[in-house]
Parts: C-alpha cells; structure tokens; sequence
C-alpha cells in the first residue's frame, strides 16, 4: 500500500504533477525527487494538481518553498490547483497564498502560463 | 476521564498511525470533522519534530502518545526521551517576512500553535520530555 503518489505529465509545454494521498514527513522526500527531476531537466513551469491530496503538513509544504526561488530565477512558476478546503486551509494557515497562485482549476493555472507567455 | 495510549518507533512512516489514534479518540469525543483535521495535523507535527530533532531518525528509539479526555478537554500527550527540544527561544515567524526570503523549515511549531488551544512543553531531570496539545470541546 503506498499512501502518497505523484504523476507527471506535460501539456504545452507545461509539466503538471497530480498529487494523490497524505504528503507527510516521510512522503515529502518523493515529492522532492519529483521536482528535483524537472529542474534537473531545465522544466520550470509547474502546475502541481492536489485534486486528490487528502493531507499535507509543513513537511510537505517546506518543499514547496525548497524549489520556488530556483524555479523563479529561470523564468518559471510553480502554481497550484484543485485543493480542498482541508489542504487550503492549511496553506492559507501559513500566508502561502501570498506567495503561491492557488487556482479552482488546473485549466486556470496553465491558461495562466500560457497568457504570458503570449 | 479516559485514557488510551499508542507506543510507536521513531520512523516517519508511523505518523499516519499517530493520526489515526488521535484522529478516531477525537471522533468519539465529539469533535467535528475540521477540529479532527487540526488536532490529528498538530500531532503529526509534534511528532515529527520528536523524530527529526529529538532522535535524529534513530529508528530504534519510541514515542509514546497518550490521549485523556474528559470534562470537554482533548490532551494528547507525546514523550520522548531524546535530545530536550527547547521552546522557549521560540518567536512566532512573521510569515509574510519568512516567504519573502524562501525560508524553509521550523514551521511546526507555529502551526502546533495555531492550531491548538495549547501547547505546553514538560523538561523535569530524570523524566522523558513531553510536549501537551490541548484542545477544548465546545458544545
């Protein structure tokens, strides 16, 4: 039984993760291999999809902030989507919405990405 | 007042044992789905600093989490016998300061915070440290 899964797929040029299940401590470091992955390969526009996170904590959401800044610096972003309220909840606990565009819709986020670069 | 107690080893991949023990006594006390969801986070952040700082990822080392509840308060108690874990350094982050500068980490504890109605820490010679989480039932 596994109880954190990524997948990973491109649309326009734009990488998407689906995050599925609880990103904990101990499932935090697969969601860094993840990231680690597409900048190793110069991929630094990112929509990560949470439509099916049941859970994070501030292990999960340190990753987030441990790729942002490099991810910036080459033009990139990385946008979230499809969160519940129960994970929302834990970003805005924490102001990452200051920092992070939380979008309804995966759509919205790559629209986003699209619009600018237009 | 009742009393249940969970021993785990100090690996990360029985945090999601932690949070169903609390997250299941807290159900039969009587909270609500987003109160469930706050304690069962506190306590999984509580643990993983026991883990990370206390142990080091010792895996051989145990946590105990004892719940009591009764008299409309929820105490989840977690004792280790690691390295002490001194909180009384500790400050708030300014958060809007703390993403500005893509700072990473130490984020447990404020959340632990914000999400109880209590937090306090126990350090007495010759006993193990405990971290309490309190949260109180309102009807």
């Amino acid at each position: 039984m596994s109880e954190f899964k990524i997948g990973v797929r491109e649309t326009e040029g734009i990488h998407v993760l689906e995050l599925k299940g609880y990103l904990d401590a101990h499932t935090a470091p697969k969601l860094e291999e993840a990231f680690t992955n597409l900048l190793t390969s110069n991929r630094y526009r990112i929509v990560v999809n949470c439509k099916d996170l049941s859970y994070i904590s501030s292990a999960g959401l340190g990753v987030f902030m441990a790729y942002i800044e490099d991810v910036r610096k080459n033009q990139g972003d990385i946008k979230l989507s499809n969160m519940s309220p129960k994970v929302y909840n834990v970003f805005d606990l924490l102001g990452f919405p200051l920092l992070y565009e939380i979008f309804k819709e995966e759509r919205e986020a790559l629209r986003k990405f699209v619009d600018k670069t237009k | 007042m009742k009393t249940e107690t969970l021993h785990i080893e100090s690996k990360t991949e029985r945090l999601i044992a932690v949070r169903d023990f609390v997250s299941a006594a807290a159900r039969e006390f009587g909270f609500g789905d987003e109160e469930i969801s706050k304690i069962a986070l506190a306590v999984d952040e509580a643990c993983t600093n026991v883990i990370k700082h206390a142990y080091k990822f010792e895996p051989d080392k145990t946590l105990t989490v004892t719940v009591q509840r009764g008299n409309g308060t929820f105490e989840v108690s977690i004792r280790d016998t690691g390295k002490r874990f001194d909180p009384s350094g500790f400050q708030p982050p300014d958060m809007k300061e703390y993403l500005s500068h893509f700072r990473r980490g130490g984020l447990g504890v404020y959340l632990m915070k914000s999400l109880m109605d209590k937090v306090e820490y126990n350090f007495e010679p010759g006993k193990p440290n405990e971290v309490r989480l309190i949260k109180y039932l309102t009807p």
